[in-house]
C-alpha cells in the first residue's frame, strides 16, 4: 500500500505533529516500508514563504492557539496565554530554532544519582545511557550536517559572537567557538550554505538551517510510505476494549471531525500539546487520562532555566548581521556544586531585531528607562543562558476549564521556579554581564525568560513505570503501541538545547517500533 | 500553498495619510489652529503646527488624537522621533473607534482621566501640562490601569514595528534580498 492511505487502513503507524521528533520518525519508518499517516495541526510551509520579518512571521507560524497559565513565573504575568513560542507548521519547531545541535552529558542521564536528593525537585535518572544514545548522536549529527563533526566546518563568526569570544577570553573560559549548528557552512544535501541572513527565528529562506519541513518530510514522501496530512489539528486518541489504541480523531480544515484508524499511535506535538492529547483522551476505561497509570502525565514540565544579557557600548556592534545563535561558552555547562546549585548552563550569543527587543527586552517596561536601552540597539551585544531547571512534580500541563474552537479544554501550564533555577540564573546572570563589561559594555541588562522554547518532559522515561510515563524508547509503559516522540520524554533537561537529542531518540524509536512491528508485538 | 503578504498583517504597516501632506502649513492653518504641544487641529485633521506630517482623523477628536500623540511619546520617549512615528503608532485608535462606540468611548474616557489628573495638578490639560516629568507622573499615576496599558500595549507593536523607526534605531531590517550579511559586514567590528 502507498500514500494516501485510508481512514479505516488499521496497518498504519499515525504520528502526530511533524517536528524534531514527529518528522524525523516519520522519515525513517517511511524508508523501512512502514506505511505512516502523519498529522499536522499547521500548514505548509516553506523557504519561500517565510518573512524576514519578526510580527509578520510570528502571525505566520506561531502556535497562538489558546492555552492559560499559572505559578510564578514572570511568563504567566507577561504573556498569559502564550506560555509557549512554538511553532504551528509542518516541521513544527524546526522551522524558527537556532540550530544548535548538542549532545547531553553522560552525567544529565544520571542527574538523580549525580545530584542527589534535591528539595522538591523530582529528580530521576533516565532509563538510557549515554553509551545507548552514542551510535544514535552519530546518525543524528551526520543527516542534520552538524558543524564540527563529519569534516563540516564551523560556521565563521559574526560581530555578536566577536564580542562575546573576546570576552571569553578575558574570563578565562576556554571552550568558546561559533557552534555545533545545524546551519550549512558549505552547501551540503542539495541545501544551500548560510548567508548570515540574521532571520534564522523565521524560518531560514536560504534551507541552510536543518528543519524536517524540507528534509526529512519530502525525503519521506518520496518513498510512497508517508502520508502527510496538514492543517489536521487532533483532538484525541481512541482504543478498543483491549486497552490498546486504535486511532486517532482530528478535525480538518473543513470542520469535518475524522478518526484516522492505527496499528501504532506516536504523539508528537512538543511538552504542552502532547499530554494535552492525552488527557483529553479519557474514557471510562483510562478516566486520568492515556498512559496514565503513574498520574505523571503533563507532569515535570521544564522549561530550562533561562534568561538574557543584553549589554550595550560606546561603539556599534550590529549584533542582528547574521545567524542568532552565532556562538557559544560551555565552560559553565559542568555540575559544580561550589557555585551554589546543581546541574550547569551554556552560554549562546542571542540577537532580536526591534520589534522583538521592545517586546521582550522588560515586558511592560516603559518611559526614559526603557527608551534608553531602545536607543542603544545598534551598540548591543547579547547572549542567551540556558541551564538545566529542575523537574518538579507541580508544574506541569493539566486540563483548563477554557475550551478552545474544537470545544476541548485548553492546556494549562503552571510553572514556579525552583530555588536551583533561581541560583542558577543569578550565577549566569553575573557571569554574562561580567563577560560584556570586560570588554567595555557601558550598560547591561538583564533579560525575564521568554514564553518558553524549550519545552520538556511532561511524558517523561524512567525505568519503573510508577514515576513516569514511557520506557526508554519511548512506549508507554501502560499501552504498547502508543509511543511518544518528543520532548515530552525527556526525563530531566540537562543544560543542552534539545532538538539533537529529540532527533536521536527518534531515530532509535523507529528502529525499535520496526523490531516490534516486525515480532508483531504491536 | 499559504502565503501571507506582509501589507495583509494588521499592524505591519500602518499607512499613514494622506491628502493633508500635500497642503501648505497656510493651507491648513486656514482650517484649524495651533493647539497646546506642537500641533495643529481642524475638523477632520491633526498636523505639526509645522505643518511637516498631516493626519486625517475620523473618529476620534483631533484634541483627543493630539493628547493620545504626547501620550505615546510620553509612554516611549525618543527625542529623535519626530511627531509623525507617534501619530502613525497611535492612528489604529482611531480607526478602532470608527468600527466600534465602545472602544470610541473608552479612549474618549481614558483621555478625559489624563486631562482631569492634569488639572488636579493645576493645569490647564494634559496636551499643555509643559514639562514631561508632571506628565510622566500623570502617566506612572494610572499605569495599572486599563486605558494606560492598552495605549502601551498597542505602542509596543505598532511605535516599534515602524520601518522608519527601524532606520532611526540603526536596524537594517529584511536581508534576504540583500543576499544576507555574509557581504554586509556581519562581521565588520573593528574596536575589540
Amino acid at each position: 500500500m502507498t500514500a494516501p492511505f485510508d481512514v479505516y487502513d488499521n496497518s498504519v503507524v499515525v504520528i502526530i505533529g511533524t517536528g524534531a521528533g514527529g518528522g524525523t520518525l516519520a522519515n525513517e519508518l517511511a524508508q523501512k516500508g512502514i506505511s505512516v499517516v502523519a498529522l499536522e495541526a499547521g500548514g505548509r510551509h516553506l523557504p519561500q514563504d517565510y518573512l524576514n520579518n519578526e510580527w509578520p512571521s510570528f502571525s505566520q507560524l506561531a502556535w497562538t492557539d489558546m492555552r492559560t497559565t499559572s505559578g510564578d513565573w514572570r511568563v504567566a504575568k507577561d504573556f498569559a496565554n502564550l506560555p509557549a513560542w512554538i511553532v504551528k507548521a509542518v516541521g513544527g519547531s524546526t522551522t524558527h530554532w537556532a540550530g544548535a545541535s548538542l549532545r547531553f552529558q553522560e552525567h544529565e542521564l544520571r542527574a538523580k544519582t549525580e545530584y542527589g536528593d534535591v528539595e522538591g525537585a523530582n529528580l530521576l535518572d533516565w532509563p538510557i545511557s549515554l553509551g545507548e544514545l552514542e551510535p544514535y548522536y552519530d546518525k543524528a549529527e551526520y543527516k542534520m550536517g552538524v558543524t564540527r563533526t563529519n569534516g563540516i566546518p564551523g560556521l565563521p563568526g559574526n560581530n555578536n559572537f566577536k564580542v562575546m569570544k573576546a570576552g571569553a577570553d578575558k574570563l578565562g573560559y576556554k571552550e568558546c567557538h561559533t557552534g555545533r549548528m545545524a546551519i550549512n557552512s558549505q552547501t551540503r544535501d542539495n541545501r544551500a550554505a548560510c548567508q548570515q541572513l540574521g532571520f534564522c527565528f523565521q524560518g531560514c529562506k536560504m534551507g541552510a538551517k536543518w528543519s524536517t519541513a524540507y528534509t526529512e518530510i519530502p525525503s519521506g514522501e518520496a518513498t510512497g510510505n508517508l502520508e502527510v496530512r496538514e492543517n489536521a489539528h487532533v483532538l484525541k486518541v481512541n482504543h478498543d476494549d483491549s486497552g490498546k489504541v486504535s486511532g486517532v480523531v482530528y478535525q480538518d480544515l473543513d470542520g469535518y471531525q475524522i478518526e484516522q484508524k492505527a496499528r501504532v499511535v506516536c504523539v508528537a506535538g512538543n511538552s504542552i500539546e502532547s499530554p494535552r492529547i492525552l488527557l483529553n483522551s479519557a474514557s471510562t476505561q483510562f478516566p486520568d487520562g492515556l498512559a496514565n497509570s503513574s498520574g505523571q502525565v503533563g507532569k515535570n514540565y521544564m522549561r530550562h532555566m533561562t534568561g538574557s544579557v543584553y549589554a550595550a557600548f560606546d561603539k556599534p556592534v550590529h549584533m542582528y548581521r547574521g545567524t542568532t545563535m552565532a556562538g557559544i561558552i560551555s565552560d559553565e555547562a559542568k555540575h559544580d556544586p561550589s557555585r551554589g546549585f546543581v546541574g550547569g548552563y551554556e552560554m549562546e550569543t542571542l540577537s532580536l531585531g526591534i520589534p522583538f527587543m521592545a517586546a521582550f527586552l522588560n515586558p511592560g517596561g516603559w518611559g526614559r528607562e526603557f527608551t534608553a536601552a531602545m536607543d542603544m540597539y545598534e551598540n548591543m551585544a547579547g547572549m542567551w543562558l540556558v541551564g538545566e531547571d529542575m523537574p518538579q512534580e507541580s508544574n506541569g500541563v493539566t486540563l483548563s476549564d477554557q475550551k478552545d474552537q474544537f470545544d476541548m479544554p485548553v492546556a494549562n501550564v503552571h510553572f514556579d521556579d525552583h530555588p536551583n533555577d533561581i541560583a542558577m540564573r543569578n550565577h549566569a546572570y553575573q557571569q554574562g554581564m561580567a563577560i560584556f563589561d570586560s570588554v567595555g559594555a557601558t550598560q547591561t541588562y538583564p533579560t525575564p525568560p521568554y514564553p518558553s522554547t524549550h519545552n520538556l518532559g511532561t511524558l517523561r522515561m524512567s525505568a519503573k513505570a510508577d514515576e513516569g510515563v514511557v520506557n526508554g524508547f519511548g512506549q508507554s509503559h501502560d499501552i504498547a503501541n502508543l509511543f511518544v516522540s518528543d520532548g515530552s520524554q525527556f526525563t530531566t533537561g540537562g543544560a543542552e538545547n534539545p532538538t539533537l537529542t529529540i532527533v536521536s531518540l527518534a531515530i532509535r524509536q523507529a528502529e525499535y517500533i520496526e523490531n516490534q512491528m516486525t515480532e508483531k508485538s504491536i | 500553498m499559504n502565503t501571507i503578504s506582509e501589507k495583509q498583517h494588521p499592524v505591519a504597516f500602518v499607512q499613514p495619510a494622506s491628502e493633508l501632506m500635500k497642503m501648505s502649513r497656510r493651507q491648513l492653518l486656514k482650517r484649524g489652529a495651533v493647539i497646546g504641544g506642537s500641533f495643529m487641529v481642524g475638523g477632520g485633521f491633526l498636523a505639526a503646527s509645522s505643518a511637516s506630517w498631516a493626519l486625517e482623523v475620523k473618529s476620534l477628536e483631533p484634541q483627543v488624537m493630539a493628547t493620545l500623540v504626547q501620550m505615546a511619546r510620553d509612554v516611549y520617549p525618543h527625542d529623535r522621533f519626530g511627531d509623525e512615528l507617534y501619530a502613525v503608532a497611535v492612528k489604529g485608535h482611531d480607526d478602532s473607534a470608527a468600527e466600534d462606540k465602545q472602544y470610541k468611548a473608552f479612549i474618549e474616557d481614558g483621555v478625559v482621566s489624563l486631562d482631569t489628573a492634569a488639572r488636579e495638578r493645576g493645569q490647564a490639560s494634559y496636551l499643555q501640562t509643559g514639562w514631561e516629568s508632571d506628565r510622566v507622573a500623570i502617566l506612572k499615576a494610572m499605569e495599572s490601569e486599563e486605558f494606560f496599558q492598552t495605549v502601551r500595549g498597542g505602542l509596543v507593536v505598532s511605535l516599534y514595528n515602524q520601518e522608519a523607526v527601524w532606520a532611526a534605531l540603526g536596524y537594517e531590517g529584511s536581508s534576504f534580498e540583500h543576499g544576507g550579511y555574509i557581504k554586509r559586514g556581519f562581521d565588520d567590528i573593528n574596536w575589540l
